[in-house]
């Protein structure tokens, strides 16, 4: 009784998993050959579940987060996303300077295929949802750094997608905002039934956010071990709890890295 | 519970604080310059430059350096220009010819656009007339005067052409150049936001490529002046009308000098004219939106 099933709508809350990458590796062509960046990946993002990728320079985190984006296909393995397109923040903020904060939240709106009547209220309700109530006319280069963040975390909610793949949004931000927007992502996870996947190498930052901390080798990146932080939410970066497990995932990312100087 | 529950409550009002307490350090502020600002850096320069080069200009009459019929003087040629107000024919050569260089340069954006968008998206077509495409800028469009009176004859359709040959490359590389120019982090945000084919092309590529398309247009503009007075000087028919290319040749055959500089001064001051009045503003407003005009 073998029979293929169609995943539908109805489904998707039944599918155990908001991602699921399976034996993904992934290699790049060069002058000298083909380059191992990611090799043999197996990882699942549970729904509503908030995980970080934690890793070195040259782990592939950045390549992994563009596949799972759907920007780029694995050399093997498969990757499913059963919610539809993730949604995708990246390290700069990448609001389109041409538009409003408004109306780029409303392009998103529109290209997911919101009829244009809700748009208005829609763009309205998610820049509240990030405290930026009176930011709808504002133009990009008008708002700070902090500020471009919770606009493009906006828009990227306004995907309506079941995951979100964010690319270290945080890291050019000075430690306040990023303290601030720390508290904001965790508030905002908290309230949607959202998953994150959320690449990073700050390992406090991974520790303060996530349920469940990977950390990758570098070269070609491999999974090398996995914590599950089980520290009551809302935590603070400078929790003890977060410092102690922060220190023993620094000691093994720093084994991590030992290993490449020694050839 | 209770206590539980209030400490929440005071976490995220602490939070919010704190939040507009940075959004209010941190937000930009924007300002206008003043209009009497605008008027003392922007509007009197140049205008004290035109004044210095009339002053130099009558000083070389008084000085006499060369003779009558080779330089005339400012107040003759500000003659030829009342006389021609009088007799009603200076706004009938200025028209002649802005009414042409207008209509030509709007069929060359019509045609630059989409050759330009072509160029930029599709390889294949890149490949094959790109570099045409480039190397024709650098051939002075007068060159296509004689080959357009051939084919076309001595009428407007010759004078469309030679603009359309002048213009429509430097639209199209405009475009090019704009494309080219596109963070490759706005394309991807524009893809994962599902922004392919031509939603992408129509919601992220073109107005990512704004400025440099405008400055193709401005640039489009100039060589469609340019060409349409190389045409106008080389071409004249009765049935072309005067325009002021014709009425600069009229005064090298009549040996009127004043009447040349005339022709010559309404040549520049229209080239300038439509770049002061529609393209410099255009780029403003586009730039200005996006947060690219720096003030120093």
């Amino acid at each position: 009784m073998a029979t293929t099933t169609l995943t539908t709508t109805e489904d998707r809350t039944e599918v155990g998993h908001a991602a699921r990458i399976d034996h993904v590796s992934k290699s790049f062509g060069g002058p000298e050959g083909q380059q191992l960046v990611l090799d043999d990946i197996t990882l699942d993002v549970a729904p509503g579940e908030f995980v970080t990728l934690l890793g070195a320079s040259g782990c592939g985190k950045s390549t992994l987060l563009n596949l799972v984006a759907g920007l780029d296909r694995p050399t093997a393995g498969s990757i499913e996303t059963p919610g539809g397109r993730p949604a995708l923040m990246f390290q700069e903020h990448a609001l389109f300077p041409w538009l409003t904060a408004g109306k780029n939240i409303e392009l998103a709106l529109r290209l997911r295929g919101m009829p244009r009547s809700e748009r208005r209220a829609e763009a309205e309700r998610l820049l509240e949802l990030v405290r930026l109530g009176g930011a709808y006319g504002k133009r990009v280069h008008e708002l700070s750094g902090g500020m471009r963040q919770r606009v493009a975390m906006a828009r990227a909610l306004a995907q309506d997608s079941q995951l979100l793949l964010m690319d270290e949004p945080f890291a050019a931000l000075d430690a306040i905002t990023r303290d601030v927007l720390h508290d904001e992502l965790t508030r905002i996870w908290r309230e949607t039934d959202l998953s994150v996947l959320f690449v990073t190498h700050n390992v406090r930052e991974a520790v303060r956010l996530a349920q469940r901390v990977v950390l990758l080798s570098s070269r070609p990146g491999r999974i090398a071990r996995e914590w599950t932080v089980g520290i009551e939410q809302p935590r603070r970066i400078e929790d003890t709890a977060v410092a102690e497990l922060s220190v023993e995932i620094t000691e093994q990312l720093r084994g991590e890295i030992r290993r490449h100087g020694q050839h | 519970m209770a206590s539980t529950e209030t400490a929440a409550k005071d976490t995220a009002q602490d939070l919010a604080g704190l939040e507009a307490g940075l959004d209010a350090l941190d937000a930009v502020r924007v300002s206008r310059t003043p209009v009497r600002e605008v008027l003392v850096r922007k509007v009197l320069p140049p205008v004290v430059a035109v004044v210095l080069v009339l002053v130099v200009w009558q000083i070389l009459i008084w000085a006499q350096v060369t003779d009558d019929y080779k330089l005339p003087s400012p107040s003759q040629v500000w003659d030829e220009v009342t006389d021609a107000w009088a007799q009603g024919t200076l706004l009938g050569y200025i028209w002649t010819s802005v009414s042409r260089g207008l209509l030509g340069f709007l069929l060359a954006l019509a045609i630059g656009t989409p050759l330009g968008l072509l160029v930029s998206r599709v390889k294949l077509i890149r490949a094959a007339i790109g570099p045409v495409l480039s190397g024709l800028q650098s051939l002075p469009s007068v060159a296509w005067v004689p080959p357009a009176v051939i084919w076309l004859g001595l009428d407007d359709r010759m004078m469309y052409a030679v603009i359309l040959l002048g213009a429509v490359p430097s639209i199209a590389n405009g475009l090019v150049a704009g494309v080219d120019q596109i963070p490759p982090l706005h394309l991807r945000a524009g893809k994962t936001l599902g922004a392919t084919g031509l939603r992408g092309t129509w919601h992220i590529v073109l107005p990512a490529a704004l400025p440099g398309y405008l400055a193709g247009l401005k640039q489009g503009w100039a060589f469609s002046w340019r060409s349409l007075m190389a045409a106008e000087i080389i071409a004249s028919s009765p049935d072309l009308g005067v325009g002021l290319g014709q009425l600069l040749e009229q005064g090298r055959e009549t040996s009127s000098m004043s009447m040349v500089f005339l022709a010559i001064i309404l040549i520049l001051a229209v080239g300038i004219a439509i770049d002061l009045l529609i393209f410099s503003p255009l780029e403003r407003w586009v730039l200005r939106g996006r947060g690219l005009l720096v003030k120093n």
